[in-house]
């Protein structure tokens, strides 16, 4: 009787006894992939927030405000006011003279050096600047917020833990007690830091600015944009308007989507057996820099700019070709102006990239050490990546947070690149 | 004279020889009324002075500022006196080093003597002969091939056909650069290559267990033994692509899944592009976040549980670059996934096939070469990306499976062989080239075969 029954059985029962299993799976299929899209969100979420909250507070530095005392016979004591003289004198002198009135307590040579190290070691020439401005200010006394050291600064923000044992943490109990006693007199400040933006590396974590690696990185860029532009473009346009079909172009074909893909490292060896050890161009130089980022954007322009060549249709060529034009006219007066905002917008999605790239530009020595800032592309620079690579391997806890920073800015251009990139592509693509 | 203000120039001459072409085009058919005897329109005549007048003087310009660093320095060492002059050649690009610094009025790394210093003035003095040559050279090609152009110019002379000729050699030269550039890579590391394994032989390069580059400058030196054995290096790589892969894979595609056959338009359009942002943050932007944010988190994490893990492990250079390669992945299979025909996944659901299983069992399979495509791409990615490596992984060379301890990839030894100062013939230095010529093999296979698989794959539906 069994038998009957199963033969009886149809179908649609064998699927509804499924039925429940099957809806379970597809519920948790479709959870598996909504729980990739949110770790995606995550991962981007996280990365963002752990740097702002990282490198927010580089944006102000401690300054310590005193009564500084330009004492007339340290600075000049021939009252020449000769500039040259005056760089020479011992203005650390002017610098700490105000401290030791603060603390008068302090007196053996040990304590009073801690006690100076409050103090930048910029700080007497923050001094020594505000003299070269103006030497009228030599013999009056002035209210002046004086740089405060990193570890002075790190404290005052929160980054050092103060009940850890005294052994493990940078600052000791005496310093702490003098920056408690500074706070309570109201004389610690933080203030808009000006100086991270416009100096250039240094060692000391509060003097040290991206300004050299910025302008550093505007040359770079400003290299590569001027070489990889015209080429790419000229290149795309060869390729997709005149080249006839045949093995070569099948071989730049090919040759440039593999270009794409080559690792960026690499380039960087071409530069340095090739720019710098061949044609002997000066390392470190943003030239050199540029030159390599131009090869290395190159094949994303020239993708960007045929396929925007490819989007025009082809009836403008027809009509411009029909009214006698002939093809280089075609492509210059009629393809070429159609096509252009797709080009540049993949020159900048092109000049982003390069912005961020740092392994071809440590093969090329750009990673020294660079106080001044570059007035040129021959000049000896670093590029904004560059200089956070250097940063994230100082051991001050102070460069963590300058890092950061400059990491944020660094997002912050790119962001405004891409969004422009974005724009430009809203407003001038054209649907045919 | 200042390159820059040569180049200005050479501008200038070329707005002059335009205005000068366009006149004299007009001139000879007696002004505007004449303008239908000429056989192209006047601004063709300019464009045609002016390219004369400009391309090859720039071109000199041009060649001169890549080739004058090379001859000035061989010419200041055949002026040195022989005693300078025969030492080995270390010592001698030591000695032009200080040289060049000398003559640029840098800080020099040894005592000036008065050779050096002649040497230093001989090579400013050539340098501003240099300068003054290439002005007079460059301007006197420029204003030569220009009036040659100009007297050239009349009615019958095609100058439109003579210009479009010369822009399309122009454009036929910018998209040989890419060639070059290959052509470039492939030389510059072969010949590197080369000669390092004129010293090293290539099995013991290939095949070699250990690696410990630091050559011994003294016979009874410890620990540097000059070991040059690639296989740590590649077993590192391919440890941490692994695990890249193993956190990129997976959630690229079910992200791509997900957005092309369940998500809202809407979700889609703000989700898509969040996703594509990690592929635009700099790589050293990820590596600072694996060696000061994850890295120490994992050691954290490993010490509560009882293991002992590298601050430099594995594991964290690892999951980080599956991060960067997210973007990638998805991108990618979404591409693929969109282009199987929705006749294939209406069939699957006509049957009664749930989305899942339309998924699984019918878009899948048919996507799965140009997914596997992907994968190989992100591959190559990974085994190439340099900096996140670099700060997060580490230096020492283990041959280990275990993703707790610290291991060195390929790319981390070129950068910390070449970084910083270098005699350029060293079997160390040469190292570098020799594993960037792997590098170069490694990447260059695997874009081929995936680029093969989704061109191949594309044609089948198209």
């Amino acid at each position: 009787m069994t038998d009957q029954k199963d033969r009886h059985k149809r179908t649609i029962d064998i699927v509804n006894a499924s039925l429940k299993r099957r809806y379970a799976r597809e519920r948790r299929f479709k959870a598996m992939g909504l729980g990739a899209v949110i770790l995606g969100l995550l991962f981007v979420s996280a990365l963002f927030f752990d740097i702002f909250s990282k490198g927010y507070t580089a944006f102000v530095q401690t300054h310590i405000e005193l009564e500084v005392y330009f004492d007339p016979a340290v600075i000049d004591p021939d009252g020449k006011r000769d500039l040259e003289e005056i760089s020479r004198a011992d203005f650390r002198k002017i610098a700490r003279a105000p401290l030791v009135k603060l603390f008068p307590e302090v007196t053996g040579r040990r304590d009073k050096l801690a006690l100076y190290s409050i103090l930048s070691s910029g700080a007497p020439y923050q001094l020594l600047n505000m003299v070269k401005d103006d030497v009228a200010v030599i013999g009056q006394t002035l209210t002046i917020d004086l740089i405060a050291d990193d570890d002075v600064d790190m404290l005052v923000k929160g980054h050092i833990d103060r009940h850890l044992p005294a052994a493990d943490r940078r600052v000791n109990d005496t310093m702490i007690d003098w920056i408690d006693r500074l706070e309570q007199l109201g004389l610690v400040k933080k203030k808009f830091n000006t100086r991270f933006f416009t100096n250039g590396d240094s060692r000391e974590p509060e003097l040290a600015g991206i300004g050299g690696a910025a302008a550093g990185s505007f040359y770079t860029l400003l290299v590569t944009l001027a070489l990889s532009f015209p080429i790419g473009v000229g290149a795309a346009l060869y390729l997709e308007e005149f080249a006839p079909k045949n093995r070569w172009t099948d071989l730049i074909e090919v040759n440039i989507n593999n270009l794409a893909a080559v690792p960026s490292i690499v380039f960087g060896l071409l530069g340095l057996a090739m720019f710098i050890n061949l044609f002997g161009l000066p390392r470190s130089a943003p030239l050199v820099g540029g030159l390599v980022l131009t090869l290395m954007t190159l094949p994303t322009i020239i993708i960007a700019s045929r396929a925007a060549l490819k989007s025009v249709p082809p009836s403008i060529r027809e009509a411009a070709l029909g009214v006698g034009a002939s093809k280089m006219q075609t492509v210059f007066h009629h393809v070429l102006p159609l096509a252009m905002p797709g080009m540049l917008t993949g020159t900048i999605i092109g000049m982003a990239q390069a912005l961020g790239e740092t392994a071809p530009l440590l093969m090329i020595g750009m990673v020294a050490f660079i106080v001044d800032i570059p007035g040129g592309p021959l000049d000896p620079s670093t590029v904004l990546p560059v200089q956070v690579y250097l940063w994230a391997d100082s051991p001050e806890r102070a460069f963590v947070e300058r890092t950061s920073a400059a990491i944020i800015m660094l997002l912050l251009f790119l962001i405004a690149m891409n969004t422009f990139a974005v724009i430009m592509r809203r407003r001038f693509e054209r649907r045919w | 004279m200042q390159f820059s203000v040569l180049v200005m120039i050479l501008l200038g001459v070329m707005a002059a020889a335009y205005h000068l072409g366009r006149r004299r085009s007009l001139a000879s058919v007696g002004g505007r009324s004449g303008v239908r005897n000429l056989h192209s329109l006047p601004a063709y005549y300019g464009f045609y002075t002016a390219l004369w007048a400009g391309l090859p003087a720039l071109l000199v310009a041009g060649l001169w500022v890549f080739f004058e660093g090379s001859l000035i320095t061989s010419m200041v060492v055949q002026s040195l006196p022989a005693s300078l002059r025969d030492v080995p050649p270390e010592r001698l690009g030591l000695l032009v080093n200080d040289i060049t610094n000398l003559a640029n009025g840098n800080i020099v790394s040894t005592q000036v003597d008065a050779g050096m210093q002649r040497a230093a003035d001989h090579m400013n003095e050539l340098r501003t002969i240099g300068r003054v040559a290439l002005a007079a050279v460059a301007l006197s090609i420029a204003l030569a091939a220009g009036s040659l152009a100009w007297r050239a110019i009349g009615p019958k002379m095609r100058a439109r056909n003579r210009v479009e000729r010369i822009v399309s050699g122009l454009l036929i030269g910018s998209s040989l650069i890419a060639i070059l550039t290959t052509v470039g890579i492939v030389l510059s590391v072969l010949f590197e290559s080369f000669r390092f394994f004129q010293k090293i032989p290539v099995t013991d390069f290939l095949f070699g267990l250990e690696w410990s580059p630091q050559v011994a400058l003294r016979a009874d030196q410890v620990g540097a033994s000059g070991a040059f054995g690639s296989v740590p290096l590649f077993a590192g790589t391919l440890l941490i692509s692994f695990i890249a892969l193993l956190v990129a894979v997976p959630i690229g595609l079910m992200a791509a899944i997900y957005l092309a056959d369940y998500a809202s338009p809407r979700l889609r359009s703000y989700a898509k592009p969040v996703l594509e942002v990690l592929a635009g943050v700099p790589t050293v932007v990820y590596g600072f976040f694996a060696a000061l944010t994850l890295a120490p988190a994992i050691r954290g994490a490993g010490e509560a549980m009882g293991m002992t893990v590298s601050s430099e492990s594995a594991l964290a250079a690892g999951l980080v670059m599956g991060v960067m390669i997210i973007p990638f992945v998805s991108s990618l299979s979404d591409d693929v996934i969109n282009a199987v025909p929705q006749s294939l996944r209406d069939a699957a659901y006509a049957l009664g096939a749930t989305r899942s299983e339309t998924i699984r069992q019918v878009v899948l399979p048919a996507a799965l070469p140009g997914i596997m495509g992907g994968v190989l791409l992100a591959a190559s990615r990974a085994i190439g990306e340099t900096m996140i490596v670099v700060m997060a992984a580490g230096l020492s060379a283990n041959l280990t499976a275990n993703p707790l301890e610290s291991v060195t990839t390929v790319t981390v030894q070129i950068v910390t062989l070449l970084v910083g100062d270098q005699e350029f013939d060293s079997a160390k230095t040469l190292a570098a080239f020799a594993l960037g010529l792997l590098l170069f093999i490694v990447t260059l296979g695997l874009n081929i075969v995936a680029l093969h698989i989704v061109r191949k794959y594309r044609e089948q539906y198209e």
